[in-house]
């Protein structure tokens, strides 16, 4: 009965079903788990007290005879997804205490198909980073260590960086997590686990704290792709609270995973190589493509012209919707509110009030992006800047569209490098080429999944990241489910519970 | 493209941000990293291309006209910095 947190989902709920053991000692093992590694800072708000009673209100259903899809599953939140009565903080100082009195609807859906929450996962502040160290919760430790280096902390990624830390640990049998430029994969590659970022408007926006609302994007994360497949599919639905969700069913992702790959056509494109990309990272990929054609897959080359004019179109777009969308935290309406400055009873002005608690309720990243985006939509410059970035956003997409009228799905590296050390984390515009290879789906707004397909060298988790049409989540799923197969990848972390 | 000072002191006002002015040598170095590096994008044509507003091809839904939430002061007030009954309170702004 030991180490139930280690289970995947679809084992879990077979368990459950059995009778083998119950929603509540599943989720006391997960709620050990969480406090034997508190020291990875993967949680900003556990909530254990929470998760045992829902626990409790699990078993007792299924007692009653009802079944859900995840009923009394134990699942970790991102702290950018708004939970009734749970601090919500999107790992800022400025929404700290702030207390929802209302429910994302993603995690509404989870809760109807019977999920546990076990608390409020870190991540980087406002889902602004590639490293989870810009939150003002501390940063994300990854659970993996290197082989040369084993005492250094490495990052796990971000911005979901306490989900995919969390999933690794093996603190929650799986995660929410939101992908804006590739804060889903990026981190489920650096932590060895499967993160799917589905199409854009595939799961409501509704009820997520918002970054780049053109770009948002919900997805699970899980360890394996059977596990994301069954989270997408409570996740997924048209929400009518979203403007730009998409009314189309949502089918059981798990129905075709085990269909393969033979007959179908996999592109590599030309363009997903980038200067000092370790030459085992070139390796991995094209021994995964190996492996699919092994299973009866054509692989062939594609060219995405566009590829390396996506991050710098991404580093206008996104920080123009961010400072737009971060107008609202003003120190009014919710959250952090500065004191008047040097012990004055009062600001001089309203809009001193707002300066200063946006001041020092942002950090450093945060002001950096609404700064940018504010210059970059400013008189003068709108057209320059940010109807360029969309232009060059209209390229990118029809490099996509093209490329699936030839292929079925599209196979690349996740990261251009393994998890790198907290301490040796690259600075500015460097930091962001983390996101080189994940950004250009999210601006097309196709569905993206990555899975770890081998260790490098030095004993760190690689990802490959598999791309496919929009609304086609479930062949997406099926590629994955055959990569899984051969790839075969069954080391763990190190820190490990 | 170099950012000053102050530009760095008019992006601040445009996005309500207090910045120190010992943080602010700091951050047109940085900002000025970033929109150098954006900056590649005016080698690329898109003279055929309109801006993508849209990545599903959605048009926007229309719905009634109708009042679906509302009179629950207790809910929407309940984060409030500070209030008075049933409103925000802010600084004083009328001398």
């Amino acid at each position: 009965m030991t180490e139930l947190n280690r289970l995947t989902i679809a084992a879990a709920s077979a368990g459950l079903a059995k009778g083998e053991f119950s929603a509540r000692e599943l989720t006391q093992s997960c709620v050990d788990a969480m406090d034997e590694r508190s020291d990875l800072g993967a949680f900003i708000t556990p909530t254990p007290d929470l998760a045992l009673e829902a626990a409790d209100q699990a078993d007792a259903k299924r007692k009653g005879g009802e079944d859900a899809p995840l009923l009394g599953i134990p699942l970790g939140i991102k702290d950018l997804f708004c939970t009734e009565g749970v601090q919500t903080t999107a790992a800022s100082k400025i929404l700290q205490g702030f207390v929802p009195t209302y429910e994302s609807s993603v995690t509404t859906n989870l809760l109807r198909d019977g999920a546990v929450f076990l608390g409020k996962l870190n991540l980087d502040e406002f889902a602004m980073g590639s490293s989870n160290t810009t939150s003002y919760y501390g940063n994300v430790v990854n659970p993996w260590q290197s082989a040369s280096k084993p005492d250094m902390q490495l990052v796990p990624g971000g911005s979901s960086g306490g989900s995919a830390s969390a999933v690794a640990a093996r603190l929650c049998l799986g995660a929410t997590g939101t992908d804006t430029g590739g804060s889903i994969r990026q981190p489920a590659a650096f932590c060895g686990i499967t993160g799917l970022k589905p199409t854009y408007g595939r799961c409501s926006r509704w009820g997520i704290v918002a970054f780049a609302s053109s770009l948002d994007q919900a997805g699970p994360m899980a360890r394996s792709v059977e596990d994301c497949a069954i989270l997408l599919g409570s996740m997924a639905g048209f929400d009518a609270k979203d403007t730009t969700s998409v009314d189309t069913p949502v089918p059981d992702y798990t129905a075709e995973l085990g269909a393969g790959v033979k007959g179908l056509k996999i592109g590599l494109p030309r363009e997903y190589r980038v200067d000092r990309m370790p030459a085992e990272i070139e390796q991995l990929w094209q021994q995964s493509a190996q492996w699919l054609r092994d299973q009866g897959a054509e692989v062939v080359e594609i060219s995405l012209p566009h590829t390396h004019s996506a991050l710098p179109a991404y580093y206008i777009v996104a920080p123009a919707e961010a400072s737009s969308n971060l107008a609202r935290y003003d120190g009014v309406r919710y959250g952090f509110r500065a004191d008047a400055p040097d012990g004055l009873p009062e600001f001089s002005s309203l809009e001193d009030m707002y300066a200063t608690t946006r001041g020092e309720g942002f950090g450093a990243e945060v002001q950096r992006r609404i700064m940018i985006g504010a210059y970059v939509l400013s008189a003068g410059y709108y057209d320059a800047y940010y109807n360029k970035a969309r232009r060059v956003r209209s390229l990118i997409a029809r490099d996509f569209t093209e490329a699936f009228e030839q292929v079925d799905a599209i196979l690349t590296p996740t990261t251009p490098s393994a998890a790198f050390g907290i301490t040796e984390e690259p600075s500015g515009v460097e930091m962001y080429m983390n996101d080189v290879f994940t950004v250009p789906a999210s601006m097309a707004g196709i569905p993206g999944i990555s899975l770890p397909a081998g260790l490098s060298s030095d004993g760190l988790p690689l990802g490959v990241q598999l791309l496919g049409r929009p609304f086609d989540e479930e062949g997406l799923l099926r590629v994955a489910q055959a990569l899984e197969d051969a790839a075969g990848f069954t080391a763990t972390p190190q820190l490990m519970a | 493209m170099s950012i000053t000072r102050e530009t760095v002191e008019q992006a601040a006002r445009l996005a309500r941000l207090t910045v120190a002015d010992a943080d602010k040598d700091r951050l047109a170095g940085e900002l000025s990293a970033i929109l150098g590096f954006v900056e590649q994008l005016d080698a690329i044509d898109t003279s055929d291309v309109d801006p993508l507003t849209s990545v599903v091809g959605a048009t926007a839904r229309m719905r009634k006209d109708a009042v679906t939430a509302g009179d629950e002061p207790e809910r929407i007030l309940a984060n409030a910095p500070d209030r008075v009954t049933d409103f925000y309170a802010v600084p004083k702004v009328v001398e």
